[in-house]
Parts: C-alpha cells; sequence; structure tokens
C-alpha cells in the first residue's frame, strides 16, 4: 500500500465514516432521551434510500402503505389509552398527532406524485416526510407500554423491532437492490487524489447537520428540554417537561438525521431491505466509542469506523465485518472502564 | 406440590416421553427432535439471563462453533462423530472462556452490546472462511452412532436428544439448588451484595456463561448430526435472539422455563409456517419473522416473566419441611477479646476535588461494639465502604487481624471474616428466609460446581440448612422460614440481613445504618440481639449510624466523622460531652 492509495482509503473510509456519523448521533440522542437502545435505526436510514428510490421510478413508496399501518395501529392504542385512564377530552389532540398528521403527510407525497420526476430536491423531500412519522409512531406502539423498563428489556425489544421491521421492509418493498441516481458527477481533483463530488456532499452534510443540532441543543428552548430528559426524566417531568414529548422529538430529529443519511448513502451502495442492520451497527460502535452520551466522540468515533473499514476491505474484504465488530470488544472494555456506573439494582 | 408429587409429574413425563415415538407420526417426532435441541441452548439461557442477569444474544454463535467444529472433524476428515463431539465442547467452552474473560466485567447493556458483537462477527467467520464450505457450509456429515448402531432414523437421535435434554435438566436443577448455584440466583441482586457475601462474581460469572456455551456446544453438536448438514444461517443472530425469545416466552427464571418455550416457540413457528402459507404464498418465510418479532414484543410488554411461572402458580404448594438437626458447620477461630482487630491508620480517599475521608486513623479491639457516627456527609459511608472493600483507599493503611486489606478485593475481606448489612437492605425477594440466610454460609463452606451438579454436597446442605435455621431463631425470625424474603416488612428485612451476615460465622460484624426504619420496641431487641452477640458469641460488632439513643445505647466506644475527618474517639459519655461534637451536630451558636 502506497501514500495515494492510503488516502484513498482514508477518504473513502471518512465518507462512509460521516454517513455513520449522522446515524450514530442519531441513535445516541434516542439513547439519551429514552433510554432504548435503537437497533432499528439502520433500517430507518435504508428505509430512506428505498423510498427515494421508488420515488426516481414515479412511484408510490411502499413507506406510504407502513405509515398508514403504523398511524392507524398507534391511534387505537392511544385512544384505548386515553379511554382507560379517563381522558377522553384529549382523544382530538390525539387523533390530531396520530392519525390525521402522517395521513397527510401521505396525502401530501401522493398528491405531489407529478413533481415525482421534476427534480432531485422534491423527491429528498418527499423521501423525508415519509420516513419522519416511522420512528415515533413506532415509538408509540412499541415503546411507550414499557418507557420505565430496564435498558435490557428496552434493548431486547429493540432487537426484536429490528427483525420485524426486515421483515416489513422485504413485504413493502421488496427484495431488489436499489441505487439511485448521483447527486452530482463533479470531479475534484486536489493533488495526486480524486475526491468525487458526492463524497464532499457527504462531509458537508455531515458537518452541517451536526452543526444544525448542536445549535438546536444549545439556544431552542426544545433542545433545552430534550437535554433536561436526559439527564433526569424525573427532574425533568418536575420541570413540566413531558418525557414522552422530549421522547417523540428526539424520534423526529434522530429519523431526520437517520434519512438525510440513507440519501447519501443510496448513490453510493447498493441498498436492500436488509442493508440497516449492519449500517446502523458500524454506527453503533462509533455512538459506543462516545459512550453512547458524547456527540463530538461519537461523531470522531464513527469516522474512525469508516476509515478502519475502508483499510479493513483493502486488506481482505470478506472478513472487514468480522474486524469491525471485533473492534467493538476492546472498545467496550475501554468504555466499562472508563465510565462510572451507578449500580443498577434489577429486581424482577 | 410436594416433593412426591414432582417425582409424579417427572417420572409421567419421562414415560411420555419414552412412549412418543410409538405414538406420534414421524413429522412429529423430527419437530420433537428440534425442540429438544433448542431447549438446551435455552436451559442454558435461562441460567445465563434469568437467574445470572446476562443478557446474550450471541448463544447462536456458540451452537455454530460446536456445530461446524463436528461437522469438520466427520464430513471433511473422516473423524468420529464422538471425536466431533469433544472438539465441539472444547473449542466452544475455549471460545466461551476467553470471551467471558474479556467481556464480562462489562456491565448492564454494554455486556449484551458485546454479546451481539462477537455474535455477528463469529456468525460472518463462518461464512466467510474458505475450508468451511464459505456461504455453502459443510454437507454429508455422518450420522451418530453408538457401538453398532447407527441413530440414522428420526426416532433413533430422538431418544438421544432427550436423554441429553433430560440429563442437563436434572444437573441444571441439582446446580441451583447448591451453594455455587444460589450464588448464581443472587447475581441479579448486583454485584455488590454478592461480593459482601464471599464470592467471587467474575469468577461466577464466567461460570455460568461457560455453562451456557457447554450446553449449546451439546445442542450444536446434535444439530450437525441431525440435519446432517451445516451452514452460516443457523448461527446468526437472528437465531441468536430466537433462543433469547424462547427462554423468556418459557420463563427464564427456572430452566423447565427454557424446555417449555422451545416447544411453545417451534411449535408455533411451525403453525404459523402452515397457515400463513395460505394468505401469502411466496414471501412467507418474511412474514413469519414479522408475526414472530411482534409476538415477542407483546409478550415482553405485557407478560414477561412466562409460561412456567404462571402455570406454577395454578399448583398448590405444599409447605416444605423445616429444616432438621444436621451436623455443624467449621466455626471460626475468634481473636482473644481486647486484641486489636481492625487498624484504620491514615487512610485518605478522594473523588476528585472532593476529599471525602481525610487521614483517618481508629483502632477496634476484639469484642467490642463500635460506633461511628457523624452528621450527613461527614465521610461515614465512604468510610464504610473503604473497610469492607466496596473502595479502595488513596493513602493510608487498613489491617484487619493482622492482615492488609487495604487493597484486597471485596469477596476476600468478606471471606477473611468481615460480613456486612446494608443501609438500601439488599436481599433477594423472591428467595425464601431460609434460602437467604443460607446465602450467607458460602465464604465457610465448601461444595464446589462438580459436587452441585451431581448432588454430592447432600451433607453440608443439610448442615447449611439447620444452621440458616439456627441463625433465623437467633434473631426472631424462624416462624416462618418459607416465607419469600419480599413479603417482610422493612424492620425485619433489616433483621434478616443480620441473620445471613451471622451465617457467614464473621469476627467483625459491620452494620450500615441497622435501625433506620425500626419501630422503638423493634430497636430495643436489636440492641439486645447485639449485646448477646458481643457477649456470647464474641463478635465485634462496628455500626454506622444516625440514631443517637440507639448508638449511645448500646455501643463501647465511638469515633465521630464530620466533613471527612475524625473529629474525637472515646466512650459514649465522653463524647457526648466534647464541644466540637456538639457543635458538628448542632450548629456553632449551640
Amino acid at each position: 500500500m502506497n501514500l495515494d492509495i492510503a488516502l484513498i482509503l482514508a477518504i473513502d473510509g471518512l465518507a462512509s465514516g460521516a454517513i455513520y456519523a449522522l446515524i450514530a448521533i442519531g441513535t445516541v440522542l434516542i439513547f439519551t432521551v429514552t433510554r432504548v437502545v435503537y437497533v432499528p435505526f439502520g433500517d430507518i436510514a435504508a428505509f430512506t434510500a428505498l423510498t427515494l428510490a421508488a420515488l426516481e421510478v414515479q412511484k408510490l413508496p411502499g413507506t406510504a402503505g407502513l405509515v398508514i399501518v403504523l398511524a392507524c395501529l398507534a391511534t387505537i392504542l392511544e385512544l384505548i389509552t386515553l379511554v382507560r385512564i379517563g381522558r377522553p377530552h384529549e382523544i382530538p389532540r390525539a387523533l390530531l398527532f396520530y392519525l390525521i398528521v402522517p395521513l397527510l403527510l401521505v396525502g401530501i407525497v401522493w398528491l405531489a406524485k407529478p413533481l415525482y420526476s421534476a427534480h432531485m430536491v422534491f423527491r429528498i423531500i418527499f423521501a423525508l416526510l415519509l420516513i419522519v412519522p416511522i420512528a415515533p409512531l413506532l415509538d408509540r406502539i412499541v415503546y411507550r407500554p414499557i418507557a420505565n423498563g430496564s435498558v435490557l428489556l428496552l434493548l431486547i425489544v429493540s432487537m426484536a423491532l429490528h427483525f420485524a421491521l426486515v421483515g416489513i421492509g422485504l413485504l413493502f418493498f421488496g427484495p431488489e437492490g436499489v441505487r439511485t441516481q448521483p447527486m452530482t458527477d463533479s470531479i475534484f481533483v486536489v493533488g495526486q487524489v480524486i475526491v468525487t463530488g458526492q463524497t464532499l456532499l457527504i462531509m458537508i452534510a455531515a458537518i452541517l447537520f451536526s452543526g444544525l443540532l448542536y445549535l438546536f441543543f444549545e439556544f431552542s428552548l426544545v433542545g433545552k428540554s430534550l437535554r433536561a430528559t436526559a439527564v433526569n426524566r424525573t427532574g425533568a417531568r418536575l420541570m413540566g417537561i413531558r418525557p414522552e414529548r422530549s421522547g417523540t422529538i428526539a424520534y423526529i430529529v434522530g429519523s431526520l438525521m437517520a434519512g438525510v443519511s440513507g440519501i447519501l448513502i443510496a448513490p453510493v451502495n447498493t441498498i436492500f431491505y436488509d442493508s440497516g442492520f449492519l449500517l446502523g451497527l458500524r454506527a453503533f460502535v462509533g455512538a459506543i466509542i462516545g459512550g453512547m452520551v458524547s456527540y463530538p466522540g461519537t461523531a470522531i468515533g464513527s469516522l474512525l469506523v469508516g476509515v478502519l473499514e475502508s483499510f479493513a476491505s483493502f486488506q481482505d474484504s470478506a472478513l472487514k465485518d468480522v474486524i469491525v465488530f471485533s473492534l467493538l470488544i476492546p472498545i467496550l472494555i475501554w468504555r466499562s472502564i472508563v465510565s462510572v456506573h451507578s449500580e443498577e439494582h434489577d429486581e424482577e | 406440590m410436594s416433593d412426591r408429587h414432582v417425582r409424579l409429574a417427572a417420572l409421567f413425563a419421562i414415560v411420555c416421553i419414552i412412549a412418543a415415538p410409538y405414538l406420534l407420526s414421524p413429522f412429529s417426532i423430527t419437530l420433537l427432535n428440534y425442540i429438544g435441541i433448542y431447549a438446551l441452548v435455552a436451559i442454558g439461557l435461562t441460567l445465563l439471563t434469568g437467574i445470572g442477569g446476562i443478557v446474550s444474544f450471541g448463544q447462536a454463535a456458540f451452537v455454530g462453533v460446536a456445530a461446524y467444529a463436528t461437522a469438520w472433524m466427520t464430513a471433511l476428515n473422516g473423524g468420529s462423530p464422538w471425536a466431533g463431539l469433544v472438539l465441539g465442547i472444547v473449542l466452544t467452552c475455549g471460545v466461551a472462556l476467553i470471551l467471558g474473560l474479556i467481556t464480562l466485567r462489562l456491565q448492564g447493556h454494554y455486556l449484551s452490546l458485546s454479546t451481539i458483537a462477537w455474535g455477528l462477527a463469529i456468525g460472518f467467520l463462518f461464512g466467510n472462511v474458505a475450508w468451511l464450505g464459505k456461504h455453502n457450509g459443510i454437507s454429508s456429515v455422518p450420522p451418530i452412532s453408538i457401538g453398532s448402531i447407527t441413530l440414522i432414523e428420526s426416532w433413533q437421535i430422538y431418544y438421544l436428544i432427550w436423554v441429553i435434554v433430560c440429563g442437563s435438566l436434572i444437573l441444571t436443577y441439582n446446580l441451583l439448588d447448591s451453594r455455587v448455584g444460589r450464588a448464581m440466583r443472587c447475581l441479579r441482586g448486583g454485584d455488590t451484595l454478592v461480593e459482601s457475601l464471599g464470592v467471587n462474581v467474575f469468577g461466577i460469572k464466567v461460570a455460568c456463561f461457560v455453562i451456557a456455551a457447554f450446553l449449546a456446544a451439546l445442542s450444536g453438536w446434535l444439530y450437525a448430526h441431525l440435519s446432517r448438514f451445516v451452514s452460516p444461517t443457523p448461527f446468526e443472530p437472528l437465531m441468536g435472539i430466537e433462543y433469547l425469545m424462547m427462554a423468556m416466552v418459557g420463563g427464564a427464571g427456572s430452566p423447565m422455563g427454557g424446555v417449555v418455550g422451545a416447544g411453545i416457540v417451534t411449535l408455533l413457528k411451525n403453525t404459523v409456517q402452515d397457515y400463513l402459507h395460505y394468505f401469502v404464498g411466496r414471501s412467507a418465510g418474511q412474514l413469519e419473522i414479522v408475526a414472530f418479532a411482534c409476538l415477542f414484543i407483546l409478550f415482553l410488554q405485557y407478560a414477561h416473566l412466562g409460561v412456567v411461572p404462571w402455570l406454577l402458580r395454578l399448583v398448590p404448594r405444599a409447605e416444605p419441611q423445616r429444616p432438621k438437626p444436621a451436623g455443624p458447620l467449621p466455626v471460626r477461630e475468634k481473636p482473644e477479646s481486647g486484641a486489636p482487630l481492625l487498624k484504620v491508620e491514615q487512610v485518605e480517599r478522594r473523588f476528585g476535588g472532593l476529599i471525602a475521608v481525610n487521614k483517618v486513623s481508629f483502632d477496634v479491639k476484639a469484642g467490642e461494639i463500635f460506633g461511628l457516627i457523624g452528621p450527613n456527609g461527614a465521610g461515614k459511608s465512604t468510610m464504610f465502604n473503604l473497610l469492607t472493600g466496596a473502595l479502595h483507599a488513596n493513602a493510608g493503611n487498613i489491617a484487619f487481624a493482622g492482615t492488609d486489606i487495604t487493597k484486597a478485593r471485596q469477596f476476600a475481606i468478606a471471606r477473611s471474616g468481615v460480613a456486612r448489612t446494608f443501609q438500601h437492605v439488599k436481599l433477594r425477594p423472591r428467595m425464601t428466609l431460609l434460602e437467604n440466610v443460607m446465602l450467607g454460609s458460602y465464604p465457610r463452606t465448601h461444595a464446589g460446581l462438580f459436587r452441585g451438579l451431581l448432588r454430592l454436597n447432600r451433607y453440608e446442605e443439610a448442615s447449611i440448612r439447620y444452621d440458616a435455621l439456627r441463625q433465623l431463631e437467633r434473631v426472631g425470625l424462624a416462624e416462618k422460614p418459607f416465607e419469600l424474603a419480599g413479603n417482610l416488612p422493612l424492620g425485619n428485612q433489616r433483621v434478616l440481613e443480620i441473620a445471613r451476615a451471622l451465617a457467614a460465622d464473621p469476627i467483625l460484624l459491620v452494620l450500615d445504618e441497622p435501625a433506620a426504619g425500626l419501630r422503638r420496641q423493634e430497636k430495643q431487641q436489636l440492641a439486645k440481639l447485639l449485646k448477646s452477640l458481643r457477649d456470647d458469641d464474641k463478635l465485634t460488632i462496628l455500626l454506622v449510624e444516625h440514631d443517637m439513643d440507639f448508638v449511645m445505647g448500646v455501643v463501647d466506644r465511638i469515633v465521630v466523622m464530620d466533613f471527612g475527618e475524625k473529629l474525637c474517639e472515646g466512650q459514649p459519655r465522653e463524647v457526648r460531652e466534647n464541644p466540637r461534637v456538639q457543635e458538628a451536630y448542632l450548629g456553632g451558636t449551640a
């Protein structure tokens, strides 16, 4: 391996690392706010890519059907809960959030069919509109009933949910892999090394969205309420912050980031209905390097994973995943040593 | 349900198992074969997850290691399946031991995440190694033969599988009813509790992990020779979570739950497969996963204790027999009254910039009741943790009975004769009073893992049980030894903790706020008990306490701490009259 190859590999790695970083930051966001280790996050990214691909061929994506099904389920559950706890006056609000808004989003995308071929920007917006409701709806259906369970219980549920989503992905999107049109064909030559416009775009987007997230957390009240929930749920509740609402916002923001990463990766890699798991898990390695709490640490960790993966696949492409996931163990040990943990009382 | 009923039920189950091939269709027998194979893994998981509290998503990888090992040995190298079994077990347990040594110090969800990591890594390995056939796997694995009989028919291997399943179940239940097993059942109560009982937590966790892997190895070996073919798919994380599902659906709290869960999940899966076919046709496989994942989620949301505990609730329970008198347990030599027992010298502990304990020194003499008091934030709890090894001092020395314990681990200190109680009671709520006290005797008993598995520990067990009952009598809780500890009121729970500590036959008893939450009368009884322990049993007692009346009434000497420093030391009367103590408690102007 000479320096040129190393440089190419490094840039390649940084590009995929930037994509993982977007997913990983979302994962950390959701973990800190809701304590859910959200394994299916990669699936959200993969679904976005598949949605975008369907829009490219002028088809209403399967995501629309998925959102409708989830919205109906969530509405039914919410209605049952509201009636049971004796708060029927909140029903109109619940209908609005769990049924009307998601259906409206699907309706917009459905009606806007002529715009699918107009410009890529429209397609990207539509894809995001369809993808964003999924995670919050799943939150209502799957996690809300056990929001006070142990982290481990939530993790087991996440694993199960991931496998459910993979199966659902096949039903709604079919078994074919997709690769969307490149967003830009421009190529830059820096010294000896060729950098594609797509790579550059990925990095810019990663920086831009991380920056936006930073601003959101530092300077908006909603962002601050999310941070408060992450620090102490009970404390936040006493300050008038609803942990459930914070959770929903975290899922929306996180989905947005996963969606963007799915859109960025779609022109570079062929995405299948089940590509999400590995995508998510690599991001996960990054998130764990950041200790599941630190956003800069997570970003750096994800970049590291990307670069490592890129060099590993140059050495031995068959075993690159073995290498990446084996790496997780020493990282976990290091994290476990440095993090101060209070003993979790796990009583049955 | 009494012992006799259990035996009858077991006998009935065994007759059913023996009769099954004569009554059921070959297809059902094949199904039962797979249930048995999955059950082995699930039994291991109940031990690991339900009892040990270690959630593993990676058991499928262990099954795979053994399956590939035996396939490699037999199909590729012409070896005997029995050689394959040995190789499989050695390899799987070896891998588990190494992974366990590396990862089992991880906490909570970090540990579970690591099981996903190595589960995936091992799964990928199968699919990518050329000499293991990559994604095509290894075919034409020969059947197992015993002597001249080749287990080629479904019903032939059926008996082998179920003999192994029943054997594993019996051994697992034996284990759980032994000294080591009780320590395993304690793991979910947190590391501090387990270590305070003189148990090496890490060692016990590794043992759980390797036993679960051993059962997975048996399963993998049977799987390879039943299906006669191995490929990477059945050993991927999806199957790992299915095993977890079996254990949890059946009831992860008991090994039987693994068998029941494996049965339910496999049969359900089979039924779903049959019916889904009518509805959707081609993508039935994927829908099946969706249906299953959804069912699992529903199950976790509403009934995560599982089927077996629910069934057991329907069966009436007979009161077990009170332990009968048995041979005594060894008794520790107590030091001469008045001899220095615990020596704390210039001990310092910092947390970042905060000095919680600052150069504190005191001695505790054998045969006295010694009080450690001080206002909130005085550093009492930190001192307590330093003495019991839960924390380690940054500077200074602590010696117990002439041995330096400054850097000693918690369980080592406990073994050397220091027994403690907790400020926030740490009991096993789902174990009986008697069992909770039996936990305490761990450091002075010896039956190891294998004696427990093979039930060679009966003599010692009888002594442990009888001794536990005597400790309960001692503290006045012997009326209902089979009540669950979680059902006791708080005051009695504290007293139960003392009984557990006494079961260790300690030299030094360290009590963390024993009077907190006790009523007046209970406090008087406790004071009487402590004095009797000092006078009749030659025990040395150190207590950290808030309740001044209680402390002043029982202790011989006191050390007062304030802001991490030792304020004064002496007899209760002297301390009470010390102006600095009054100032610390009542403020400067008092």
